[in-house]
């Protein structure tokens, strides 16, 4: 009974990739945005603040059909990636992984933007005087400050990946094997006769995921909160 | 002999800092009571905030310059800083925060000159330790040798001592007056003992301005008038 047929596992391994890509991809510029979002004021900022944190409000059906008639093949993005890069989005993984991506990703910038706020800026003060130009600064003194942030905001990105279905399924449709993700396989099996037994399967495994991934960041999250406190 | 010669003025807000004075090395006390501006100056010369108007000279080099349109980034001043809270890197060890200079200013490894700034200021037993374990006291000694293990032209102190209880001061004095040789220093404190112990010469700091220039004595003419 627990034992998971050769598609589901396809539906798992696929939705795993998905969710990593996502979250690796978003991961620069998240922290990008987050540090700009955190201490640089700039005409739009606003604008720009909730234009990050639209799909986190929208249906997510209505962020999948933007990316759609943007990023689709006849959208001027998804054309234009096409035609001078070879990068295909519409019913390709990749395209998958760039709706789960963009849905994640007002998770992935929030706590990174806390952290940085949070960090005491005279610290960076004291790495100046000490030689560090800005690029420096940041990385030996902002970004390993912000650690706990990141790591946050990455485990949120990818939950939210990996159960991202409405913006997924409107952009590249489910497709066995290229697009159907954990959750889509897990609708269908819902929408067929006789299909409980294989859905079950899948919400365990789904579960299984989720609480693998709290653990592993509750983990990472102890580790950098103890390199600040000493051991 | 390294000479700092400056002549700058800055407005914050309502308060105006306008200060012209030379230094010939040794330790220049830089005197007066809090709020007088003092931490501004010394933000200056180490270039984290910059003047309106006017000239920083550390030897031969310009620092800043407001008619050259000059202004050298604090990162590439050279000049150490130690600060009244410490400052230390919370994230790295005692020994990584030491060597957190040389590595960003790109000096050779030196672990003769590491050992003997270690040994001056009795730290070798807090190297592996990570700065939130730290005592005040051993917290602004490795403070200082962070800062002197850059190898800096010229060292400043912004009251240094201020936030430690008084058996810690007598604790860290001894150190400071170690520091003496080895690099010429600013020293900015509103305590004229301490600096009596410390300074060769004295700038005299008031409302933003320099009221008076010389050896220690000017500390003595200050403090009697503060009393009287």
């Amino acid at each position: 009974m627990l034992e998971l047929s050769p598609d589901e596992w396809v539906a798992v391994h696929l939705s795993l990739k998905i969710a990593l890509v996502a979250t690796a991809v978003a991961l620069p510029f998240g922290i990008a945005l987050a540090w700009l979002l955190a201490r640089k004021h700039f005409w739009g900022k606003a604008l720009l603040d909730g234009l990050v944190h639209m799909p986190l409000v929208l249906p997510p059906v209505v962020t999948g059909y933007l990316l759609l008639i943007s990023f689709g093949r006849r959208g001027p993005i998804g054309a234009f990636l096409a035609d001078h890069f070879g990068i295909v989005f519409s019913f390709r993984w990749t395209g998958a992984a760039l709706s789960c991506g963009v849905m994640g990703f007002p998770l992935l910038v929030r706590p990174i933007r806390l952290a940085i706020e949070a960090i005491d800026r005279k610290l960076e003060d004291a790495a100046a005087t000490l030689g560090a130009d800005r690029v420096w600064v940041f990385l030996t003194i902002t970004l390993p400050l912000a650690m706990p942030g990141v790591i946050a905001g990455m485990v949120l990105c990818f939950a939210k990946a990996l159960g991202e279905f409405g913006a997924t399924i409107t952009f590249v449709s489910n497709i066995p094997g290229e697009t159907q993700t954990i959750s889509a396989a897990i609708y269908t099996f819902t929408q067929i006769p006789g299909g409980d037994a294989a859905a079950s399967r899948l919400v365990l495994v789904a579960i299984a995921i989720s609480l693998a991934a709290l653990i592993v960041a509750e983990w990472l999250a102890r580790r950098a909160g103890t390199r600040f406190h000493g051991e | 002999m390294s000479m700092l010669t400056l002549d700058v003025e800055k407005r914050l807000g309502d308060f105006a800092v306008a200060a012209r004075f030379e230094t010939a090395g040794g330790v220049t006390a830089l005197f007066g009571t809090s709020g007088a501006g003092k931490t501004t100056l010394v933000n200056m010369i180490a270039g984290l905030i910059a003047p309106d108007r006017g000239r920083i000279r550390l030897d031969e080099t310009v620092l800043f310059d407001s008619a050259a349109r000059i202004d050298v980034p604090a990162h590439r001043r050279r000049i150490g800083y130690v600060f009244q809270e410490g400052r230390l890197f919370p994230h790295l060890s005692v020994a990584a925060n030491l060597d957190y200079g040389r590595r960003m200013c790109g000096l050779a490894r030196d672990g003769a000159e590491t050992a003997r700034i270690v040994k001056l200021l009795d730290i070798g037993n807090l190297l592996d330790r990570r700065p939130g374990k730290l005592s005040g006291g051993e917290r602004q000694r490795v403070a200082f040798g962070r800062a002197l293990l850059m190898r800096p032209r010229l060292l400043l102190l912004d009251e240094p001592l201020a936030s430690l209880d008084a058996p810690r001061k007598r604790e860290i004095l001894p150190y400071l007056e170690k520091l003496r040789g080895e690099v010429p220093m600013v020293y900015v404190n509103h305590h004229a003992p301490e600096l009596k112990r410390i300074a060769t010469s004295v700038v005299l700091f008031d409302a933003g301005r320099v009221a008076a220039t010389g050896g220690i004595e000017v500390l003595d003419a200050a403090t009697a008038e503060l009393m009287g």
